[in-house]
């Protein structure tokens, strides 16, 4: 028999980096097949794209919108930190690129929510 | 600081459970010190390791509230919480009985990994290495590590694979790669690549951030992993 | 599946990974900028339509998914599912194919249509 770790082993920033890397990874891998059925509704003309565009107007289908645009950055910065460790100089765990990756990450979200949510120009 | 430490500790051998413990605090007490109270004065039968007791050995390395430390360098006042502390034996490892854990597995996997240096020279025809060398500093940042298990302990994909090596392991691995005497390197490189080897870590550091000596599991990893990956693809592993 | 075969896949994986960086950013910044813009069918289709640019573009994105996620998905299934040899090899493999097909279908679509 043996003992496995809980959570409190887990509690430092380059696990909760992992974390959210494969969660994050996940998810665009469930959502990725559904955003290419979506384009390719334009096969059948521009009116059937149009009606699926007007469907992604509910307000629920933003906010997943907004978070998937989120963890699209935050699984962007998380990856490009990983590349740095494992092709780059060594220079530590790059704890750094945790912070400013997730600041980064999160402020996509947000430009593409006001992009959403703000008027059209 | 109330008089009295909580302590819950791991017993049993298949199956177990914690049982509690009422332990005198005192100043400066570590971990260890409350071990060995316990097993000398509230219940002999209590088992457990330890030897040099002063942050050498690693023998008496246990998972301490969740974490896995040297008790005997770990204070007692760093680690309570409201007066309680949780001991375990390490995590990863099959129980022998109570805090004493089966060793075999983590260091079968550190001869796995040809983690033994093997050269073909003698004392009348010597390498000479400069200690500057670049390859000697990577080998000296990882060269201090006692095996202990504390980084095996604390990885999630040890426990996920159970035929992942290891941190330990990769990472001694690592300093031989590094070594321009050994000549075993096709074999190691073999050994350490796919996923029983380097390529399985997922940098989620936890070797790192826990080994006491602060080694960098890690780093040697990302080292292997790409050394390897390129022999693989030019065809040569 | 060998040691090497393996330490190919992460390469591979890795490789893509860079590739998607680059791709990714791109879309990220192109994404917020038509939705500023107004999304409609017309406006993404007068990008996209007979644009041998957003032709190239995508389908290097579509491939370097469809590289990219398989490898990813078979270390989740390895680990948290406990999938091991055939199965999980099949499985990542059709993912592939679907993300592949799916994708450029899509690309196809918004450029040809």
């Amino acid at each position: 028999m043996m003992r496995r770790n809980d959570f409190r082993a887990r509690g430092h920033p380059s696990y909760w980096t992992f974390v959210v890397h494969r969660v994050s990874g996940i998810a665009l891998a469930i959502f990725l097949p559904l955003h290419f059925l979506a384009l390719s509704l334009a096969l059948q003309g521009a009116g059937a794209l149009d009606r699926f565009l007007k469907f992604t107007d509910l307000p629920l289908v933003k906010v997943s919108e907004w978070l998937l645009v989120t963890l699209l950055g935050l699984h962007l910065m998380g990856g490009i930190r990983l590349l740095l460790i494992e092709f780059g100089p060594w220079r530590g765990l790059r704890k750094g690129w945790i912070a400013a990756g997730g600041a980064l990450g999160i402020v996509a979200g947000l430009a593409y929510a006001l992009a959403l949510i703000g008027p059209t120009p | 600081m109330s008089s009295e430490l909580q302590v819950s500790v791991w017993r049993g051998a298949g199956e177990g459970r914690f049982v509690a413990y009422r332990v005198p605090r005192a100043v400066n007490q570590t971990v260890l010190d409350v071990v060995t109270y316990i097993q000398r004065k509230l219940d002999p039968s209590l088992a457990y390791r330890y030897a040099c007791r002063v942050g050498m050995c690693g023998t008496c390395a246990m998972t301490v509230n969740g974490v896995a430390r040297w008790t005997c360098r770990t204070h007692v006042s760093k680690v309570v919480r409201d007066d309680a502390l949780e001991i375990a034996p390490l995590s990863n490892l099959p129980v022998i009985r109570d805090l004493a854990t089966d060793m075999r597995g983590f260091f079968d996997k550190w001869a796995k990994a040809h983690g033994q240096f093997r050269g073909t020279k003698s004392r009348d025809d010597f390498a000479k290495i400069r200690p500057d060398d670049r390859q000697r500093t990577e080998i000296d940042a990882g060269i201090e590590c006692i095996g202990c298990a504390v980084c095996y302990a604390s990885c999630d994909v040890v426990t996920w694979r159970p035929d992942f090596l290891g941190p330990a392991a990769l990472n001694r691995a690592w300093t031989l790669v590094n070594d321009a005497r050994d000549v075993e390197q096709r074999e190691r490189l073999r050994a350490v690549a796919g996923d029983a080897g380097c390529h399985a870590c997922h940098t989620q550091a936890s070797c790192t951030e826990r080994c006491p000596k602060h080694l960098e599991p890690t780093r040697a990893i990302a080292g292997l992993k790409l050394m390897t990956a390129r022999e693989a693809v030019r065809g040569r592993l | 599946m060998s040691a090497a075969t393996q330490a190919r896949l992460w390469y591979a994986q890795r490789v893509s990974a860079m590739v998607l960086a680059l791709c990714v950013l791109v879309h990220l910044a192109t994404l917020i900028y038509a939705t500023r813009h107004g999304l409609t069918a017309a406006a993404i289709l007068g990008r996209t339509r007979g644009s041998g640019l957003a032709a190239l573009f995508y389908a290097i994105f579509v491939i370097a998914c469809a590289v990219h996620v398989p490898i990813g998905l078979a270390k989740v299934f390895e680990e948290w599912l406990r999938w091991r040899g055939r199965i999980m090899a099949a499985v990542s493999l059709a993912i592939g194919a679907v993300i592949l097909f799916l994708g450029m279908r899509a690309v196809y679509a918004v450029v040809i249509g």
